[in-house]
């Protein structure tokens, strides 16, 4: 390996390593506010690709579809929810926030698909039409469950993630997909090409990780989560619903997935079932980062960008093994410098 | 009920005619249904695996495919790679067991101690990990898999015919099935369950969870293993498709939906989900106008809903519709399990020094006491004084950050719990920690853990039988003593807490310790009960037992007591007869505050 080939690897590792932390903090901001360990993360970035994709030639994504069905789901539930607590008058909000909102989102992507808008505006659209799906996700498979342990609320991750698989291939097909770069530009430092797509890359995850430092930082609903995070009980003491916190976290990693798959298009080839081997090495990061940490989160997730591309260099068809054995020793690491729980009940 | 359709001659009658069918039927039924069988045993299998480690024991595992794997990866190589006679795949099984064990072992060692959340997430990690393995490993066949795998011969008959297998995939079946009931109905079945959220329990009671969670894990992966090892002899082929993380998945799933808190909910959700997914495959892609793996998708919903309404699974529900089983009555046992000899004189166990730090917080602040044999020995103090610390650096519960404790002349600072339980100290605590679904012999029988021997093994085969009548007759015996015997039956949960605290002492005595070590047990009680309290351990004290007394109810020690200890931030206050302490000004001042605290 000479000098070029390493700094092409680290390119690669680093492009990569900056979806991954897009990834891994969508999962610790989840965990930590819901305590649901978010194995669909993957599937929001498939959905944010495929969508994207479909876009681009003109059709309708499937992805509108979903979204209609999921308000219809939710309206449903909420009803028939005000209907036995005879509580009508949450109702109309509710109905507005969770089916009519979503049903126009739907209608405008589904109205402007053939139209072939100029890339920036389809991206607007790939990313607030799967974004949206974040919200009703939760209310219809967490929130009925959001007291039980993490591990009801992991068999239900897991559960969501085959849905959103299937649903993926129905919407989407067996074929892969890949969207046309943001930039064509590379510039050359020394010895070494550094191609424009990846500056992008990294820029617009930093921009966003920025974005959600002065979400979280200045905003009110950005303290409601932190103290949410920080202690569920005394937030709900103090006026935080836990229901608002969970969608809104859920909007918010819905919105890094989607984003994260609009940022990967490009690089890498997205078929419906590549979101799940995403989302484990978003999680690799953050289980680096004890699900608690982001910045730990972030770097964690960079080093396992570069473990993943210097190893595809030197064992490329074990490079998955290799990641994923990492996590053991990572895992057993964190499991003893946490502090002893007593394990949960249900 | 009607008597006349329930004879026991008729019921008899119509239960052989029904085995016979059930026997006869794999060679009658089609094809079809015998594939279906096949594959229901071969998941149930596993699925008993995920009951134990998952359901009873709390352990999730996303990676039990991966074992599955081994055991089917072993014998095709070994059986296409080497001169093959008829008992070799039998050789092959042997070796598929070891190595299985041996992967179990090392990923159990790393994994099984991670707390919480960690552990099914690395059991994400390592069955991807060997899945992917299976698929690039060249002598392994790769993505392709391997070919020409030999058709298991029981004594000379060569089981090529799927309707001959079936029933030697049954036949083990039924007995993994037989094998894991016995094994949650014995000692070790009944610390096993306390594995599940209940760990500092079982550690007073001398169970080393740290190694039963390794070897429930080994178990449920040797079930898996062999599993594999049919499968690969039933389809004579292998790949890796069927070993992957989303199969692992599917197994929880099985467990899941049938009820992984029972053996039966093994058979009864790998029944479910085999059945619905064939149906689902037949129709789902023609009406979604796609063809796919569209199955795992409305298991989800059906996950995802069975969740919402209920987490037990389909068996409970099943199991209502059954007639209910009367319970086995208690055997009488000629001699019952052996008992310690107590010193009456003499320092028990002697604290010295004894400091607990929790970061800048000094909770217990160089303590020393000693409890000499044959007294009731009172630990009394304010809120936040350092009590429970104490107790629990004494139970091995806690570290000590510094100090000496010694029983018997034997220092125990530093030891597990387990091990200062095995030299004959048994505590209650002071938040009730039964296990709520087990019936109340049961919960007390496993207070008489470290005074039997039986291990998984014979366990398993119920070899056990007579250990056990001799156990269950001594928790009988301590349940009589605290008057309880109306109730044995009753699941622990279902008692008032004041009860319950009653049970936590019949099993705390079921241990025949020489040290008795009781937080604040008489909360919750109404005065009768306390009364009755103060009795029986008056009644223990006589007979040599030895007694710390962790309390907050001033007129309970004060009439029970023969010495005090009174703390105060982590300090002793003072030392001596109750009479002393009543009339101490210092603890009058700081602790009775002038005023003793009548309790209602």
């Amino acid at each position: 390996m000479d000098l070029t080939i390493a700094a092409l690897l680290a390119q690669d590792g680093i492009t990569n390593g900056a979806i991954y932390a897009l990834l891994a903090l969508a999962l610790v901001l989840v965990f930590a506010v819901t305590r649901v360990i978010f194995v669909p993360a993957g599937e929001f970035v498939t959905y944010g690709t495929l969508t994207l994709a479909a876009l681009q030639v003109g059709k309708p994504p499937g992805t509108v579809g979903l979204l209609a069905g999921l308000a219809f789901a939710v309206g449903a539930t909420e009803l028939w929810n005000a209907a036995h607590r005879r509580a009508w008058q949450e109702l109309p909000r509710r109905l507005g926030l969770y089916v009519a909102a979503p049903l126009a989102i739907a209608g405008v992507v589904y109205a402007a698909a053939p139209l072939k808008l100029a890339l920036p505006l389809q991206i607007v659209l790939a990313v607030a039409i799967v974004t949206a799906l974040g919200p009703l996700l939760y209310r219809l498979a967490y929130q009925p469950l959001a007291e039980a342990s993490v591990l009801v609320l992991l068999i239900v991750s897991v559960a969501v993630h085959f849905v959103m698989l299937g649903l993926g291939l129905w919407f989407f097909g067996a074929e892969g997909s890949r969207t046309p770069a943001f930039t064509s530009a590379s510039f050359s430092l020394g010895e070494v090409n550094v191609s424009g797509q990846s500056l992008l890359v990294l820029l617009f995850s930093l921009l966003l990780i920025g974005a959600l430092y002065l979400f979280f930082d200045r905003t009110l609903y950005g303290k409601a989560l932190r103290a949410t995070a920080l202690n569920r009980v005394g937030a709900r003491l103090v006026g935080v619903s836990p229901n608002l916190a969970g969608s809104l976290t859920f909007t918010l990693a819905a919105l890094l997935g989607a984003f994260s798959g609009v940022l990967i298009g490009p690089i890498t080839t997205i078929y419906y079932d590549s979101g799940f081997l995403l989302s484990l090495k978003g999680f690799v990061g953050a289980i680096i980062g004890g699900l608690a940490s982001y910045p730990l989160a972030a770097a964690g997730s960079l080093l396992v960008g570069l473990l993943e591309s210097f190893s595809s260099f030197w064992a490329s068809s074990f490079k998955e093994v290799i990641v994923f054995t990492l996590i053991i020793p990572v895992l057993r690491w964190r499991s003893l410098t946490t502090r002893h729980h007593e394990d949960e009940q249900e | 009920m009607k008597t006349s359709k329930n004879s026991p001659a008729l019921r008899r009658a119509a239960l052989s005619v029904a085995v016979v069918a059930l026997l006869a039927a794999p060679l009658f039924a089609p094809p079809f249904w015998i594939t279906l069988l096949n594959y229901i045993g071969l998941y149930s299998i596993v699925a008993l695996g995920l009951v134990l480690l998952t359901g009873v024991a709390g352990q999730t595992s996303f990676g039990q495919a991966a074992f599955v794997g081994i055991g089917a990866y072993v014998t095709a190589y070994l059986s296409t790679h080497f001169e093959t006679s008829s008992w070799m795949p039998w050789l092959n099984l042997g070796f598929g067991l070891a190595l299985t064990a041996a992967i179990a072992l090392g990923l159990g060692f790393i994994t099984l101690r991670m707390r919480g959340h960690y552990l099914p997430l690395a059991t994400i990690a390592w069955g991807t990990s060997l899945y992917l393995l299976f698929g690039n490993m060249e002598f392994l066949g790769g993505h392709t898999g391997m070919t020409g795998i030999p058709a298991l011969s029981v004594a000379g008959l060569e089981l090529r015919n799927e309707r001959y297998f079936c029933y030697l995939i049954w036949m083990i079946g039924i007995a993994a099935l037989w094998t894991t009931h016995n094994l949650l109905d014995s000692r070790p079945g009944r610390a096993i369950r306390a594995l599940r959220g209940r760990l500092d329990m079982a550690e007073a009671f001398g169970v080393n969870t740290g190694r039963l969670k390794i070897v429930v894990f080994v178990y449920a992966a040797l079930l898996a293993c062999i599993s594999g090892w049919l499968y690969a002899h039933l389809q004579r082929f292998v790949n890796p498709t069927p070993f992957s993380l989303n199969q692992g998945i599917e197994y929880l799933f099985m467990a899941v939906v049938g009820g992984a808190g029972s053996v039966w909910g093994a058979v009864v959700g790998a029944t479910l989900v085999t059945l619905l997914k064939t149906q689902l495959q037949d129709w789902l892609p023609s009406l979604l106008g796609r063809s796919g793996n569209f199955e795992v998708m409305v298991f989800g919903i059906l996950i995802i809903l069975l969740l919402q309404r209920t987490r037990e699974g389909v068996w409970p529900w099943l199991a209502r519709l059954l007639p209910a089983r009367t319970p086995r009555p208690l055997r009488s046992v000629v001699n019952t399990l052996p008992m310690r000899a107590r010193t009456p004189t003499g320092p028990l166990l002697v604290v010295e020094g004894a400091r607990k730090e929790f970061g800048g917080l000094v909770a217990v602040d160089d303590l020393s006491f000693e409890i000499r044999g044959g007294e009731i020995l009172g630990l009394i103090g304010p809120n936040g004084a350092g009590k429970s610390t104490m107790f629990n650096l004494i139970s091995g519960a806690l570290p000590l950050t510094r100090g000496a404790i010694a029983f018997v002349g034997e220092p125990i600072a530093g030891m597990n719990a387990y091990a200062i339980a095995r030299l004959g100290i048994a505590s209650t605590f002071q938040h009730v920690r039964l296990l709520p679904a087990m019936s109340v012999l049961d919960n007390v029988a496993l207070g008489a853990y470290l005074r039997s021997s039986t291990g998984l093994f014979r366990a398993a085969l119920r070899l056990d039988r007579h250990e056990e009548a001799r156990m269950l007759a001594e928790a009988a015996r301590q349940i009589g003593r605290i008057g309880l015997a109306a109730h044995i039956r009753a699941p622990a949960g279902s008692l008032s807490l004041g009860q319950q605290r009653l049970v936590e002492i019949a099993r705390a005595l079921a241990a025949d310790p020489r040290l008795l070590l009781l937080d604040e047990p008489a909360a919750g009680l109404r005065y009768g009960e306390k009364q009755e309290l103060a009795t029986l351990l008056r009644s223990l004290k006589r007979e040599g037992m030895t007694i710390l007394l962790v309390e907050h109810d001033m007129d309970f020690v004060m009439g029970l007591t023969d010495r005090l200890v009174v703390m105060d931030f982590g300090e002793k206050l003072a030392e001596g007869l109750p009479v002393e302490i009543q009339a101490n000004p210092v603890v009058r001042e700081a602790y009775l505050g002038g005023v003793v605290e009548e309790k209602v």
